[in-house]
């Protein structure tokens, strides 16, 4: 029995039904503050920054590219300056490379040991980036797997697979479509998708 | 760096007992380097508490399907990240 006038328990929020990685998370948190490794305002700080990321973030790295060759070719060259140049967050690791897809070669980004992945530019991963099936076929069958994300490639269409196994993160620069001459930039941006930053999909229809 | 773009590497096929960034499918695989990308902490050593010093020479290496999946056509490339501790000059 309470001793505020009512009799319901107060369990902690959110527990109930909580999966089995989520309380195997929470446990290895409470051992690295116990143990003095971090703090819980730290995970937060880490959490309340990884969701304010999305993939527009990207998208205006790709459109401004896609308008002006100099910086796209500056782009090719250093991704992370370039980001930084837009005051884009180009995150932590000190390698951002950007890959452009053109008539002639496909580039398509997976982590086959993990997830690594561009979440300054593109935000958290999408859940298949992080499963078995993407991480073992888009290496071993990447045609097959571009065509159940809907995308055909002709034949002549080199694919090249970039597996992000370490330090650097990999960020594509989708084919400008045809016919979108008269955009401007928010309205290019607004139709480069994250799928199609990591080499899965064309941008958006517009 | 001892290796620069163009050059052939072997990815060594030995067996590593605990954390590290070569995927077993590339392993003993002959490939190109096609980039050279700069230094980076130990991932080996790093991630059980050291600092991953000294650093070691980050390369990205391309490799085609087909050398990779014998049932695979063999135009497609395959690209990864590899620590130079990893790589054998190959001819």
């Amino acid at each position: 029995m309470s001793d505020h006038g009512h009799d319901h328990g107060h369990d902690p929020i959110g527990r109930d039904g909580e999966p089995a990685a989520a309380a195997r998370v929470r446990a290895l948190e409470d051992l690295l503050v116990e143990k003095g490794v971090l703090t819980h305002e730290e995970v937060r700080a880490r959490v309340d920054w990884l969701v304010s990321r999305t993939p527009a973030h990207g998208a205006r790295l790709v459109a401004r590219a896609w308008l002006d060759s100099a910086f796209k070719q500056r782009a090719l060259d250093d991704a992370r300056s370039a980001a930084l140049e837009l005051g884009l967050d180009p995150g932590e690791s000190p390698q951002v490379v950007a890959l452009e897809n053109t008539e002639d070669v496909h580039h398509m980004v997976v982590c086959t040991l993990c997830s690594c992945y561009p979440k300054a530019l593109l935000g958290p991963p999408p859940d298949w980036y992080k499963s078995l099936p993407y991480r073992s076929r888009a290496v071993s069958d990447p045609r097959g797997v571009l065509e159940e994300f809907g995308l055909h490639l002709d034949e002549q269409v080199d694919v090249r697979v970039v597996d992000s196994t370490a330090d650097v993160r990999y960020v594509v620069i989708p084919q400008r479509p045809a016919g979108t001459e008269h955009l401007d930039e928010a309205e290019l941006a607004a139709i480069v998708t994250r799928d199609s930053m990591i080499g899965v999909a064309h941008p958006a229809a517009h | 760096m001892t290796f620069a773009p163009g050059d052939m590497v072997r990815v060594a096929d030995r067996p590593h007992t605990g954390h590290h960034r070569t995927p077993g499918y590339l392993k003993g695989k002959t490939g190109r380097i096609a980039r050279v990308h700069a230094a980076f902490a130990n991932p080996e050593t790093r991630a059980y508490g050291a600092d991953g010093l000294p650093r070691l020479p980050l390369y990205l290496v391309e490799f085609t399907g087909g050398d990779l999946w014998p049932s695979a056509p063999g135009r497609d490339r395959v690209c990864a990240d590899l620590f130079e501790h990893w790589l054998e000059p190959s001819a």
